[in-house]
């Protein structure tokens, strides 16, 4: 499903923020990414969704190489990833329902279908009652459920998420944990970025640990 | 398909949302636009009128030939002749003097004045239909007859008619640099709506492309928006133009109730306001389309 080899990342102004990365996902697997800030969570998962190009080595993600691939068929790959942002990267100038339907209207869903699928994810997060709010108005957890809810409503088929339990208490933590336990056993594969030990205890799993931009286990 | 279509109205709805999302803004840009292409569509109207009048007035062109008043009839039967074999003239009417002086004084009512005068002071004259039509023709021909003996005052009439088809001509040319150069207005105006448009909407499209929209799906609405906007601004030209001529027949009424004619400035035809409408829109788009591809690519998510 996801196969680095070799995979290297310097940011322009010379600073390597991934060096000589080999591992393997494999579909349907649930995988943690654990490291310190800045040892290169975030960077590792901008290359699976194509917002960063590798400098060297090959990044595979469903068959395509990241490296290569033509800015024409990037949106068809990252259709197929829900992307949950560190920063939510959610709209304010719409309601959460909006949001969340903006992945559906950019697919070309019919409308009634899609409000329905809408509200289901909604339903999922916890915030259908919220729905006609605007994201600005939701606190940092229910930001962090609503940007959930949009990268689910599309059903892909890989989840990468960024520190989604970032900056919550651990009650919050385990609901969101069990959101996407709930998926893992439904066939999603799975790669989740995290500092959060706790987490690592209650819903073990495989775990790729960063140090400095390097692969230490 | 069904889907397709269906996509492609919401984003035109969505499109008039955005246009009434910022009525101010969006009526002053209208406005402008209306304004900038009603100058030489305006023109263009005027110049129609104009030779539509011209034409209307000018009819056939012929040539008045008044002749000496010592020509004998003799001469005048042998001009006849000539005048009917030569080439460049189609038929010819002759008009005696007793005849034209009758005419005078029945037509103007000065028969006191005219029956008081001793001798007839009109000439015998031919009336020349010519073959041609065009001005440099009309204009040979009118010289060498100028050049036959007795013939002593040859005249092309309507040559006024002419001559402003050549000044017309000139106009035309005006218009159509004016054209061009509001045009080019028109699209330099919605290329910075649309660039002010895709600032405001970095954030949506920064999300956009991060969650799988193609460069299309991006670019549809600000197109939709340019050709939407072209299409309102020609609409508000037409307009514009429709007024003014109301105004300026309303008192060309009272103007040519003096001199017992009537004349109503028209409209653009059906065809014209047509491509009027296309023509404005089809550059609300090309501004669109030129704004997008400068400035999308800019913004890339990181
Ligand atoms: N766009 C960029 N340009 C230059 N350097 C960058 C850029 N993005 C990240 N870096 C650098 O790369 C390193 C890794 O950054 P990254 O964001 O991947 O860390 P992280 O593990 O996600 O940290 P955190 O837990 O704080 O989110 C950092 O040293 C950072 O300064
Ligand atoms: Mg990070």
């Amino acid at each position: 499903m996801i196969k680095f080899n070799q995979v290297y990342k310097r940011y322009p102004g010379g600073h390597e923020a991934l060096k000589n990365l080999s591992f393997e996902i494999a579909e349907g697997e649930m995988v943690y990414l654990t490291g310190h800030s800045g040892a290169g969570k975030s960077t590792l998962l901008k290359l699976i969704a194509a917002i960063e190009r590798p400098t060297s080595g090959s990044a595979i993600v469903k068959g395509q190489n990241i490296k290569s691939l033509k800015g024409s068929a990037l949106p068809y790959l990252r259709r197929n990833l829900g992307l949950i942002f560190q920063d939510h990267k959610l709209l304010f100038d719409r309601s959460a329902f909006e949001n969340v339907m903006l992945p559906l209207q950019i697919c070309g869903f019919d409308h009634r279908e899609s409000a329905k699928r809408v509200r289901a994810a909604l339903d999922k997060v916890g915030l259908l009652k919220r729905e006609k709010s605007n994201p600005i108005a939701l606190s940092g957890g229910e930001q962090q459920r609503l940007c959930i809810a949009r990268a689910i409503v599309n059903r892909p088929s890989v989840l990468l998420a960024d520190e989604p339990t970032g900056n919550l208490d651990t009650e919050y933590s385990g609901e969101i944990m069990n959101i996407f336990k709930s998926f893992h056993q439904v066939g999603v594969t799975l790669l989740i970025s995290t500092h959060d030990e706790s987490i690592l205890r209650q819903f073990p799993a495989r775990a790729l640990a960063l140090k400095a931009g390097e692969l230490v286990i | 398909m069904k889907s397709a279509i269906l996509q492609h109205l919401r984003v035109i709805r969505f499109t008039f949302q955005r246009l009434l999302h910022t009525p101010g803004a969006s009526l002053l840009n209208l406005i402008v636009i209306g304004i900038a292409l009603s100058l030489p569509v305006g023109g263009y109207v005027m110049l129609k009128n104009i030779q539509g009048i011209s034409e209307q007035m000018a009819g056939t062109p012929q040539i008045s030939v008044f002749l000496a008043l010592d020509t004998s009839q003799d001469e005048i039967s042998r001009f006849r002749k000539q005048l009917k074999e030569h080439a460049a003239i189609d038929h010819i009417e002759f008009a005696p003097r007793d005849l034209a002086l009758k005419q005078l004084q029945l037509s103007t009512g000065l028969a006191d004045v005219i029956g008081g005068l001793t001798q007839n002071p009109l000439p015998d004259a031919f009336i020349i239909y010519p073959v041609a039509m065009d001005v440099q023709k009309l204009e040979l021909l009118r010289d060498d007859l100028k050049s036959w003996p007795k013939f002593e005052h040859v005249q092309l009439d309507s040559s006024w008619a002419y001559k402003l088809e050549a000044l017309l001509k000139f106009a035309r040319l005006a218009v159509l640099i004016l054209a061009a150069m509001l045009s080019f207005a028109l699209i330099a105006i919605t290329f910075n709506t649309i660039r002010l448009q895709i600032l405001t909407q970095r954030e949506e499209i920064e999300v956009s492309k991060l969650i799988g929209a193609t460069n299309g799906f991006i670019r549809r609405p600000f197109l939709y928006f340019g050709l939407a906007q072209g299409l309102l601004g020609g609409a508000a030209a037409w307009l514009i133009i429709a007024i003014s001529l109301q105004l300026l027949n309303y008192s060309l009424a009272n103007l040519t109730h003096l001199y017992a004619t009537s004349f109503t400035l028209s409209h653009l035809s059906l065809s014209d306001s047509i491509s009027l409408l296309g023509f404005s829109a089809y550059l609300g788009w090309l501004g669109a389309w030129l704004s997008v591809s400068q400035h999308l690519w800019q913004i890339e998510p990181r």
